[in-house]
C-alpha cells in the first residue's frame, strides 16, 4: 500500500532519512521503531507530501500523495495531536477536515464518538489536554474510514488507560484488513502492538522483520546457568568458545552457547548446575543492540545497558 | 528484567491471512467547492474573524464621523487652493486607511493562524493540492472583505455626509458624477488591499513580521516619500500600491497620480505578482 523508494531528505547539511526503502503491507500494523531524531517524522511527513524527499519517492496506493483524489479516504494521519487550531471546537475542527473531502457530518459524531469526545465536541480544542488532543487527532484521522493509517507517536500523554485503547484500536485497524504504520521509540509498546516492525537509525533502515524474527536474530540471546562450581564451569565455557559474564546475583550470563550445548559440556566435565535457563531477548535489548551505534543524543552515563536513552 | 520483558512479548497472535481493505468505491474526488466550504468553515469558526470584522466598522465609522466632524469645522478656515482641492467624497474614506489595516490583518490571521497553530499540517494532509488551498482562502476571504467592504464604505460615506451638512463645507451625494464608483471603489480597495496582505502573509507564514511588512507598505513608505525631494515623491507616491489605489475613492483626480481605474489596475497587478509568488513559494516549500 506504501511504497519507499531510496527515500532521501536533507535539511541543508544534516541528512535525516538516508535511502530508505520500504514497503507496508495491509492488515498488520507496523511499529516504525528509531531513537528519537532517527528520521521517523521526516520519513511520514514525506509519505503525506508535507516535506518534499531530495531523492527518492515515496506513494501510497501507486499514487504520490498530492495526486490522491480523496486524501482523507485514502489516508488518515496523526503526525501532531496540536497540528490544530486551538479556538475552534473539536466539532468545528472536524467539521472542516470533513468538508474539506465530501464527508458527511454524520461521520464526525461517529468519530467524536468512537474516540470518547462525544461530550466535549463542543469544547474548543484549545483547552484540551494531550491525551484529548491525541485522541481528537486520531478522530481526524480516522474521518475518511481510509485504508492505511499513520500515527506519530499515539500513545504520547495518554494514560495507561488510553494506551491499552490505543494498542487495541490499532490492532483491531489491521485486522480489518488496513495498513497501519505506528511509529515510537517505546519498544515494549511496539512489542505488544506491532506484527512487523521497521527499525530506522540517523535515518537508515537497520531492519525490516517480523517481530519475532526480530528478536530471534538478535545476538542478544543468552543462558542463565547457576553452579557452585561456577570457577570451572566458566574455564570450561570459554574454552568450548562461549562468552560469560557474571551476573549480579551469583549467576553467569552464558552467550554464544545455546542451553543443551552447557549441559552437555556440565555432564561431560561433571560440573553440578543449579540453573539453566535460556533467555530470549527482549525487543528492547535486540532494539538497543541494533541501535547503540545511531543514537544521536547519548545520555552522559550510559547506565548498564543504556536502557534510559531511548526506553523513557 | 528479560524473562519479563520476554513473557510481555507473547500476546501478539500471528496475524491471520487479512483481506487487504480498500478506498469506499463511492467515495467521489474532493473538488474546489469542497476545499471552498472547508475554509468558509474555518474562517468562521474562530473568533478572532468576528473581533477583527467588528474593529474594522468601528474604526471606519467611528474614525469616519470623527474625520467629519474635524474637517467639516475646519473648511470655513481653510484657504483658497484647498477649498478648491476640497473632494467630499475622499473626505469621507480617510477612515479607510486605518480600516485597512484592520482587513489586512484578517487577512494575514486566515494564513498564518495556521502556521502558528500547526493546523497547516493537517489542512495539507486534507488538501495536498496547495494552489487549491491557497485559492480557496483567497476566495473565501475576498468575499467576506468585499460584504463587509461595501456596507462599510457606504455607511461612512452618508454618516460622513451628513456631517459635513451640517457646516459651511461642500457635500457629495450619489448621484453626482464619479460619486457611486467612488463609494464602491472603496469596499473594492479593502478587498484587494486585503488580498495583496494575504499574499504577503503567505510568503512570510509569520503574523508579526507579515503585518510588519504590511505596515511599511501602506503607512510607513507613503509618509516618508512625502521627505523626498518632489521629482522623486511624486513618482514614488504614484507607484505605491497605496498611491494607486486610492484615487479609486477620489472623485477629483489629484495631480502626479493615476486616474481611478489605471491606479486601482496597479494595485491588482501587485495584488497578483505577490498571490502568484505566494502559491509558487506555498508549493515549494516544505509544511
Amino acid at each position: 500500500m506504501i511504497e519507499a523508494h531510496n527515500l532521501t531528505k536533507l535539511y541543508g547539511e544534516v541528512t535525516a532519512v538516508d535511502d530508505l526503502s520500504f514497503s507496508l503491507r495491509p492488515g498488520m500494523v507496523t511499529g516504525f521503531l528509531g531513537p528519537n531524531g532517527a528520521g521517523k517524522t521526516t520519513t511520514m511527513r514525506m509519505i503525506l507530501g508535507l516535506d518534499r524527499p531530495t531523492k527518492g519517492s515515496v506513494t501510497v496506493a501507486g499514487h504520490s500523495y498530492h495526486d490522491l483524489h480523496a486524501p482523507l479516504h485514502e489516508v488518515g494521519a496523526l503526525i501532531d495531536a496540536k497540528a490544530m487550531h486551538g479556538g475552534r471546537t473539536a466539532y468545528n475542527h472536524l467539521l472542516c477536515l470533513a468538508q474539506s473531502n465530501a464527508i458527511p457530518r454524520s461521520r464526525i459524531d461517529e468519530v467524536l464518538r468512537l474516540v470518547g469526545l462525544s461530550d466535549v465536541g463542543s469544547r474548543r480544542a484549545g483547552g484540551f489536554s494531550l491525551g484529548m488532543a491525541q485522541r481528537l487527532g486520531i478522530a481526524a484521522a480516522l474521518l475518511g474510514d481510509p485504508p492505511v493509517l499513520l500515527f506519530d507517536e499515539p500513545v504520547n500523554g495518554l494514560d495507561p488507560e488510553g494506551i491499552l485503547w490505543v494498542r487495541n484500536l490499532m490492532r483491531s485497524l489491521a485486522v480489518e484488513g488496513r495498513t497501519v504504520l505506528v511509529s515510537s521509540h517505546l519498544m515494549s509498546e511496539m512489542a505488544l502492538t506491532a506484527d512487523h516492525l521497521l527499525v530506522i537509525g540517523r535515518g537508515r533502515l537497520i531492519a525490516d522483520a517480523a517481530v519475532d524474527d526480530f528478536v530471534d536474530g538478535s545476538s542478544q540471546q543468552s543462558v542463565l546457568v547457576r553452579s557452585p562450581q561456577a570457577d570451572d564451569l566458566v574455564r570450561a565455557l570459554v574454552v568450548a568458545g562461549a562468552t560469560t559474564e557474571p551476573e549480579p546475583d551469583g549467576g553467569i550470563g552464558v552467550r554464544k552457547l545455546d542451553a543443551k550445548a552447557i549441559g552437555e559440556l556440565a555432564a561431560k566435565e561433571g560440573i553440578v548446575l543449579h540453573e539453566l535457563t535460556p533467555r530470549r531477548a527482549s525487543l528492547e535489548e535486540a532494539f538497543m543492540e541494533l541501535t547503540r551505534d545511531s543514537v544521536d543524543y547519548h545520555a552522559g552515563t550510559p547506565g548498564a545497558p543504556g536502557v534510559q536513552e531511548v526506553a523513557v | 528484567m528479560s524473562t519479563q520483558a520476554l513473557s510481555g512479548n507473547t500476546p501478539a497472535p500471528a496475524p491471520a491471512p487479512r483481506e487487504p481493505r480498500a478506498v469506499d468505491p463511492a467515495t467521489r474526488p474532493y473538488r474546489f467547492s469542497d476545499v471552498v466550504r472547508s475554509e468558509w468553515t474555518k474562517v468562521r469558526t474562530v473568533r478572532s474573524t468576528w473581533w477583527t470584522l467588528l474593529a474594522t466598522a468601528v474604526v471606519v465609522i467611528g474614525l469616519g464621523a470623527l474625520i467629519g466632524l474635524g474637517v467639516g469645522s475646519h473648511y470655513k478656515h481653510m484657504g483658497l487652493g484647498d477649498r478648491l482641492t476640497f473632494d467630499p467624497t475622499r473626505v469621507a474614506f480617510f477612515s479607510l486607511l486605518f480600516g485597512q489595516l484592520a482587513v489586512s490583518v484578517l487577512a494575514v490571521l486566515v494564513v498564518t493562524s495556521e502556521y502558528s497553530t500547526g493546523m497547516i499540517r493537517t489542512s495539507l494532509q486534507a488538501v495536498p493540492r496547495r494552489t487549491w488551498l491557497l485559492s480557496a482562502k483567497a476566495l473565501v476571504f475576498a468575499a467576506i472583505a468585499l460584504v463587509v467592504g461595501e456596507i462599510l464604505s457606504f455607511a461612512t460615506f452618508f454618516v460622513v455626509q451628513a456631517l459635513l451638512k451640517a457646516g459651511p463645507a461642500p457635500t457629495s451625494s450619489l448621484g453626482q458624477p464619479h460619486v457611486l464608483r467612488a463609494v464602491i471603489g472603496a469596499g473594492l480597495y479593502l478587498t484587494v488591499t486585503g488580498l495583496l496582505s494575504l499574499g504577503v502573509a503567505t510568503l512570510i507564514r509569520s503574523t508579526a513580521g507579515a503585518i510588519t511588512i504590511i505596515v511599511a507598505v501602506y503607512f510607513v513608505l507613503p509618509v516618508f516619500s512625502n521627505a523626498l525631494p518632489s521629482n522623486w515623491a511624486n513618482p514614488v507616491q504614484k507607484w505605491l500600491p497605496t498611491g494607486a489605489g486610492q484615487q479609486i475613492f477620489s472623485v477629483k483626480p489629484q495631480s502626479h497620480y493615476f486616474t481611478a481605474w489605471p491606479g486601482f489596475l496597479v494595485l491588482c497587478v501587485y495584488t497578483a505578482i505577490v498571490l502568484v509568488a505566494a502559491g509558487f513559494a506555498l508549493n515549494k516549500r516544505d509544511a
